[in-house]
This record gives C-alpha cells, sequence and structure tokens, in this order.
C-alpha cells in the first residue's frame, strides 16, 4: 500500500493536476528529510506549532498571567520549572504562550508581505517600461532603509500592539519579495509558454495571476522561510522596546526587557525567553537554508 | 577617446546624483508619512491641551497643516535642507544639535565593532573557505548561524551577567564611570580620541572598559556576516582555474589562497564590510538600550516613549542618511577598485 502510494506520488508522467502538486511536495518532503539541518530545524518549527496549538495542555495548569507577588523572583523549582518573574508569573507558561504570539507575527507578516511583493514584483517585471521603473524605485527607497529602525518610527507613530508591530515590519519587509518577483517573472515572460497564451487570447490578468504568480511562488516561499528568522528578531526587538505585544500578554520580548533591572541576580527572567527566541530563529535558519538547497542547488556551496 | 571618458565619467556621477536625490525624496516621502500617521496631535503638542479654540486654529495654520498634503511636504523638504528638523519635546534644544551630540557616542561603537568584525570575520571566512568541509569550516558555520539566530539585546543582557556580573572583566552600563563622566573635553565627542589627546590614560582604560563589551556584541554580528560571505567568494574563486593554474606552477596551497585567490575577493568584501557596517548602526538602537549607551538608538527609543515625534523621525532620517550613504560610498569603492566596472 505504501509502496504504491510513493510509486502513485513519485510518478514521472502524473494523470492530474492533482498527483503533479502532491507529487512535487512530496519530492520536496524527501528532499528536506535527506538534509539533516533541514531536517533539525523542521523538527524545531513543527514542535513550535505543535506548543502554540498545544499550551493550555502543556501549562500544567497555571494560568501565564496569573501574578502571585508573594513568590515573585522564585528560582526554577519542581513548582515552577523555569521560575516566575517580578510579578510571580510562572516564566514556563509564559514561555509556552509566547509561542502563539511569535506564531501569529509571522503568519500574519507572510500573508501581508508575499502579496504586496508578487503583486509588486510581477507587475513590474511584466509590464516593464515606466511602470517598472517607478515600482523598483518606490522598492529601492524602502530597501535603502535600515529596515528595525523604520518599524520602530511606524511602530511609533500607528502606537504599540500586536497588529501595529505586524504592519510595521511588512512595511519594511516587502522589498527583497518585489526584486526576487520581479527578476523570476523578466525570465518566465520571455519563454514560448507565454507567447502561445498569449496568442490564444488571455488578458495580461490571467497571465499574471494564473502562469506568472504560481512559477515564482516558490521561490518567494524560500526566501520567506530564510526572512523569518529575520522577522522573528525584529518583532522581539519590537516587543523588547515595549512596542509589540502589551501587558499582560506573554512576549517574549517583552519578558526579556521586564528582567533586565534583575539580570545580575535573577538571571533566568531574561534568559529564558531569549533561549525560545534563539531556539525559534534557529529553527526557521536551519529551515530555511535546507528549502533553499533543495529547491536552489546553483546557491548550494 | 579623452571625449569619451570624461562623457562617461559625467554620465556616471549623473545617474549617481539621480541616485541620490530620489533616494532622499524616498526618505524624506516617508518620514513626512510617518509623521502624518502618528496620533499624536501635532498642533497639541506645541500649544498644550489648555489652548483655546482660537489659539489651537492659529497655530493649525501657522504650521501650514490646512495647506494641501503635497505643499506640506515641500515646507518639509525646505526646513529640512535648511537645517530645521523641528525641536525635541524632551530635552528643548532643537533636534539637530541632539543628534549631532549623542551621534559620536554610536560611532564610536559602530566603528570599533566594525573592526572587530573585519579584523575576524575576513581571517576565519578565508580559513573556512580554504578548508571547505573540515573542522574549522563548521565552527564558522556554527558561529554564522548563531549569529543569524540569536537576539541581539538577549546576547548583550548575557554578556553583561557574565562578563560585568559574574567575572567582572568588564565596566558595566554607559561609556564612563560616573566620576569620570564630564572631565574630558569634549572635542570630538569619541571619548577614546579625546581622551588620548589630554593624555589622560585613566580615563581612556575606563572608556575602553565600558565599550568593550557592546562593541564585541555587535562586532559579533558583523563577524557572523563577514565569515559567511567571505567564505562563499573564497570558494568561488578557489574553483577558478588561475588557482590550479598557479598551484601547477609550484605555488603552495596557501599562497595561492593569499596571493591569488585574495585580491580577487577584496572588492566584493568592500560592499559587504559597507553593507555590515550601515547595519550595525541598526543594531545599535537595541544595544544601546541595553548598555545605557547614550548613542542615536538611547536617543530615539527614548524620544519613541515620550511621544517626541520630531526626535524619532529627525534619529530615523539621520540613520537612514548614514545607512544610503555608506551604500553609496561602497557602491563608488566598487567601482573604484574593479576594474570591469571603470567603464561600465
Amino acid at each position: 500500500m505504501t509502496q504504491s502510494l510513493s510509486h502513485w506520488l513519485l510518478d514521472e508522467a502524473p494523470g492530474s493536476r492533482r498527483q503533479a502538486v502532491l507529487g512535487s511536495l512530496y519530492r520536496g518532503l524527501l528532499a528536506i528529510l535527506s538534509n539533516p539541518p533541514g531536517l533539525v530545524g523542521l523538527v524545531i518549527v513543527t514542535v513550535l506549532v505543535l506548543i502554540a496549538i498545544f499550551a493550555p495542555l502543556l501549562d500544567r495548569g497555571i494560568s501565564p498571567i496569573a501574578q502571585d507577588l508573594g513568590n515573585r523572583l522564585a528560582q526554577p523549582s519542581a513548582a515552577h520549572w523555569f521560575g516566575t518573574d517580578e510579578l510571580g508569573r510562572d516564566i514556563y507558561s509564559r514561555t509556552l504562550y509566547g509561542s502563539r504570539v511569535t506564531l501569529t507575527i509571522v503568519a500574519l507578516v507572510s500573508v501581508l508581505v508575499a502579496p504586496i511583493g508578487l503583486a509588486v514584483g510581477t507587475l513590474a517585471g511584466y509590464l516593464g517600461g515606466w511602470v517598472d521603473i517607478v515600482l523598483m524605485r518606490i522598492t529601492d527607497v524602502f530597501l535603502a532603509f535600515p529596515r528595525l529602525v523604520l518599524a520602530l518610527a511606524f511602530a511609533a507613530a500607528l502606537g504599540p500592539g500586536i497588529e501595529n508591530a505586524v504592519i510595521a515590519i511588512s512595511l519594511t519587509a516587502w522589498p527583497p519579495y518585489a526584486r526576487i518577483a520581479r527578476a523570476e517573472t523578466i525570465t518566465i515572460a520571455r519563454s514560448d509558454f507565454i507567447q502561445a497564451v498569449l496568442l490564444q487570447g488571455a488578458s495580461t490578468w490571467r497571465i499574471l495571476l494564473r502562469h506568472i504568480v504560481p512559477l515564482c511562488l516558490s521561490s518567494v516561499i524560500v526566501r520567506l522561510t530564510l526572512d523569518m528568522a529575520g522577522i522573528i528578531l525584529t518583532a522581539a526587538g519590537l516587543g523588547f522596546l515595549g512596542l509589540g505585544a502589551q501587558p499582560p500578554t506573554a512576549e517574549w520580548g517583552a519578558m526579556v526587557s521586564a528582567g533586565r533591572d534583575v539580570i545580575l541576580d535573577q538571571w533566568w527572567v531574561s534568559t529564558i525567553p531569549g533561549v525560545a527566541i534563539f531556539l525559534v530563529s534557529l529553527g526557521f535558519n536551519l529551515l530555511g537554508d535546507g528549502l533553499r538547497d533543495v529547491f536552489d542547488p546553483k546557491e548550494t556551496s | 577617446m579623452g571625449s569619451g571618458m570624461a562623457g562617461r565619467i559625467f554620465r556616471q556621477l549623473l545617474s549617481f546624483a539621480v541616485t541620490l536625490i530620489m533616494t532622499f525624496i524616498g526618505l524624506t516621502a516617508v518620514t513626512f508619512l510617518i509623521g502624518r500617521l502618528t496620533r499624536i496631535d501635532p498642533v497639541l503638542a506645541v500649544v498644550g491641551d489648555k489652548a483655546s479654540k482660537q489659539v489651537y486654529d492659529q497655530t493649525f495654520h501657522a504650521m501650514g497643516l490646512d495647506k494641501p498634503l503635497i505643499v506640506q511636504y515641500a515646507l518639509y523638504v525646505k526646513r529640512l535642507i535648511s537645517g530645521d528638523f523641528g525641536i525635541s519635546v524632551l530635552t528643548s534644544q532643537p533636534v539637530l544639535s541632539d543628534l549631532l551630540r549623542v551621534f559620536p557616542a554610536t560611532f564610536e561603537l559602530a566603528t570599533l565593532a566594525i573592526i572587530i568584525g573585519v579584523a575576524a570575520g575576513i581571517p576565519a571566512g578565508v580559513l573556512a573557505g580554504a578548508r571547505k568541509g573540515r573542522w574549522a569550516d563548521h565552527v564558522v558555520r556554527v558561529v554564522g548561524l548563531f549569529g543569524y539566530s540569536v537576539p541581539v539585546f538577549w546576547l548583550g543582557l548575557v554578556g553583561l551577567f557574565v562578563f560585568y556580573g559574574k567575572l567582572g572583566w568588564v565596566s558595566g552600563t554607559g561609556r564612563l564611570d560616573v566620576f569620570y563622566e564630564d572631565i574630558v573635553t569634549p572635542r570630538t565627542g569619541i571619548i577614546l580620541i579625546d581622551s588620548a589627546i589630554d593624555g589622560d590614560w585613566d580615563i581612556f582604560r575606563n572608556a575602553f572598559s565600558h565599550l568593550i563589551l557592546p562593541a564585541a556584541i555587535l562586532g559579533f554580528f558583523s563577524l557572523a556576516y563577514i565569515a559567511r560571505m567571505t567564505r562563499s567568494f573564497m570558494i568561488t574563486q578557489l574553483s577558478q582555474e588561475y588557482v590550479t593554474t598557479a598551484r601547477v606552477k609550484g605555488r603552495s596551497y596557501w599562497g595561492a589562497v593569499w596571493r591569488h585567490a585574495f585580491p580577487n575577493i577584496m572588492v566584493p568584501l568592500i560592499t559587504v564590510i559597507g553593507l555590515s557596517y550601515a547595519s550595525l548602526l541598526e543594531g545599535a538602537v537595541l544595544t544601546e538600550t541595553v548598555f545605557a549607551w547614550p548613542g542615536l538608538g538611547l536617543y530615539i527609543t527614548r524620544a519613541l516613549f515620550n511621544g517626541d515625534m520630531n526626535a524619532v523621525l529627525g534619529g530615523t532620517i539621520l540613520v537612514g542618511a548614514v545607512f544610503i550613504g555608506v551604500n553609496l560610498v561602497s557602491d563608488l569603492l566598487y567601482r573604484v577598485f574593479d576594474p570591469r566596472l571603470r567603464g561600465a
């Protein structure tokens, strides 16, 4: 049964669109599994997602926002695995729930950034001429900005909060995607099948949406995975400065910041959420490197 | 021939100028829009919330807020060009003089950091590239991966905990111990240089012990990036035929690496160093917050929490301008040093 399933998936001449799509996904999965760093990355990211989903089951019945002022800044112990923070809240539980905030930010930024980048890049690459010049100039301007400082200024203007942090990060993160999509589009637009579709009378929109965008997707997704770590670090940086999720929401960057004043005596308050940020961005980095090795053998060295 | 050359240089300068102007317009347009986006009422920030309706309207009109957006933008650019960045609500000083006062601290930090990054990153990258797949390569790869994944503000805190709190090897936050502050004559604003000019080596040592930890932490991030790029440039060069030729002629392996391959990677490395120097300014925002380092980053974040938008936007423009400037200079150096691009 598994034998025939894998045969069906790896069929060189797929009989349906579904079989072709599933087959290429399966090949990608096999390639990632044979790439040890990529596999480690995949495991870390999967664990993160599972923790975020099952946080209420894993929190040992301790709420992440329950305060216990009589037991503040307690050392890691059997009752509080990672100790407690300055308001006596359980750091283990807060770290678990913090994964939800991080995942939310990452998901929302991806959903915003990829379409913006694809729209700008494919339009510029396909239409060319002054549209290309104007769009790419705008992209260059945003690319020329230091990312964190720009996000900081946006977040300052919009006010603190997760939604605004997401908007601020997205506004600064889209330019590389536009660049990639444009480069891909220029190559694709020259190929014969686009000419064929054009001769069949397809409209510009149809060509862009049905033929060019799907082909740009894989490089955009690889780049997005590689960027995840950067997005997580920027989000944590905004949180650290107090511009991300607002209290009492558990957010890793803000948790590190909360432990700043007591770092010399109660090191665990800052250290543990920091380790969480590190592990998660490490996971995305490894996964991104693995995906790049798999999908873009040219870059492998 | 000669006029063709002059024409090329002229065209290059022209395209350089166009890029510069376009980027400047973009930079100011973005900060202008952010200024409009803010929820802080610019009129209230001037007149205070106890002002009468009449005073409010007068100021509203005087500030040009009833004019079309494009006119407001033109006025804004005009003010910026004349060096008027507005008054900081927090310090009651012109933002420009505030920025000039805090910038040297960031410059000092970022410069020492890039020196550390270059001095350690390039040899590490060359070693990793030349010994590809060996243990040196793996070490550099792991260090690089760590650098790409670790939050800078957290590494700063851990560094403070270990090297200041536990080991006592370095001094804590700030630029100087309290009793040394305001003794040095601020000539350049860079304490290491100022104290050296005064010949005050106690202050020099104290300043250095404050500087070294944040600089090493920032430098680590540029080290990770520079080593990774150097490695990949090195691998590309070492697979070229001229390296084989040199080896066939009897050059030793390391001779071929340093004398033949290395000169060829120096040019692209200029861009890498430029980029990482510019991004240090950005990393400085978080690092300065952790180390209470009185530079641009701390100035911007403090302004942020006091709703001081003039200061925030002024700081953003300065960081953006330096960022763009460094990029353009490294682009220019690239053209100067790469003979293939001289005519292009």
